[in-house]
């Protein structure tokens, strides 16, 4: 998450709730729209998001949990194919809010494949650092639709954010973004 | 089916008030009484129509239109308000506005029994999600009805359904 959150330029991010959602609260910034709630809503967000800024790139990071309660997502973003969207999940193949519980991630589901079959052009799974780290730039600069499933351990790190107001961060995005605009 | 006339103008007048009120996005799981306004919609260059496999994935793409700074409005059947519960805690919790028009099915006229369970409950279940709830049940309101919806939903960040009447849109008559 530090490595991606560094490498963000002017993109704009939708977190997942959960781990992601606390994780990315290590690095606060406005153009981050943190979910607290709405399990499955991120990559949706996401391709309003990117539909609604053309010129700027969306990422989405979320979990492997919260992507598989939004397998049709991956339909319809494919199908709409917006070339400014990138989607990444941190797959620790478990939910790590609820007690561990493995995903399915875990018993031979893979996503990558799921994005590929719903015509992303381009769907990988990343098992190293070093696949990480040659691929996160494209994630933000890339001129296509993008899928990257992340595979991380189980470790748990503190949460690091205390934001939990939903207006408040959608007002402080918008407002960012907007300009005085946010409130016309 | 039968209708208030064969070939009705409220689509059209729905479409005008999309473009009067400034969407930009429309998102849909098609219903045939709004195939003219998803029509209309697809034909627009300067609205992103997007199809989606199920309603709720709909609340939160115009939440994220929304942050973008663009206007949406959400086209479904009432059998697809359920889909949205639990989404729609995201519009309610981050004041976000939502315009939902609604096609109902079972209510007036319905031939099909299966369409009654979630026809008869859409406007207590969307009351309960937080969702303010007007209809249109005749033609020469929907132009009206619709605006007001627009106009209130954008200008005080809320969600507000309208629900189209199943008397409005005709029904199939399963007798023949």
């Amino acid at each position: 998450m530090d490595a991606l959150l560094k490498s963000r330029g002017d993109a704009l991010i939708v977190t997942g709730l959960g781990s992601t959602c606390y994780d990315a609260g290590t690095a606060d910034h406005p153009n981050t729209f943190y979910l607290w709630g709405g399990m499955g809503a991120a990559a949706m967000m996401g391709l309003g998001l990117a539909l609604g800024q053309p010129t700027r790139r969306t990422v989405v990071i979320t979990g492997d949990g919260e992507m598989l309660m939004a397998l049709g997502a991956f339909a319809t973003i494919g199908a709409k194919s917006p070339k400014n969207l990138s989607i990444v999940v941190i797959d620790n193949e478990h939910y790590s809010e609820t007690g561990m519980q493995p995903t399915h991630t875990h018993r031979g589901v893979s996503l990558a494949a799921v994005a590929k079959a719903c015509n992303f052009p381009s769907a990988e799974t990343i098992y190293t650092e070093q696949e990480l780290t040659s691929e996160i730039p494209a994630l933000f600069t890339g001129s296509n639709l993008m899928f990257r499933d992340i595979k991380v351990n189980m470790q748990r790190y503190p949460m690091s954010i205390r934001m939990r107001d939903g207006a408040h961060i959608k007002n402080r995005f918008r407002e960012n973004l907007l300009g005085q605009k946010a409130f016309d | 089916m039968k209708q208030e006339s064969p070939s009705p103008a409220w689509p059209r007048e729905i479409y005008d008030v999309f473009k009067q009120v400034g969407i930009e996005q429309i998102a849909f799981v098609p219903d045939a009484g709004h195939t003219q306004l998803i029509k209309d919609c697809e034909a627009d260059n300067a609205i992103e129509a997007v199809s989606l496999t199920s309603e709720e994935e709909g609340v939160a793409m115009l939440a994220g239109g929304w942050l973008g700074g663009k206007r949406g409005a959400l086209l479904m059947q009432s059998s697809g308000v359920g889909n949205c519960i639990n989404m729609l805690s995201i519009i309610q919790e981050c004041r976000f506005p939502l315009l939902m028009v609604v096609t109902m099915r079972g209510e007036w006229g319905e031939f099909n029994p299966w369409q009654l369970p979630m026809g008869q409950n859409t406007q207590k279940v969307l009351e309960h999600a937080g969702v303010i709830v007007q209809r249109a049940d005749h033609a020469n309101e929907v132009r009206d009805v619709v605006n007001a919806a627009a106009l209130m939903t954008f200008n005080s960040n809320r969600p507000i359904a309208v629900l189209l009447g199943q008397r409005l849109i005709g029904f199939k008559d399963w007798s023949k």
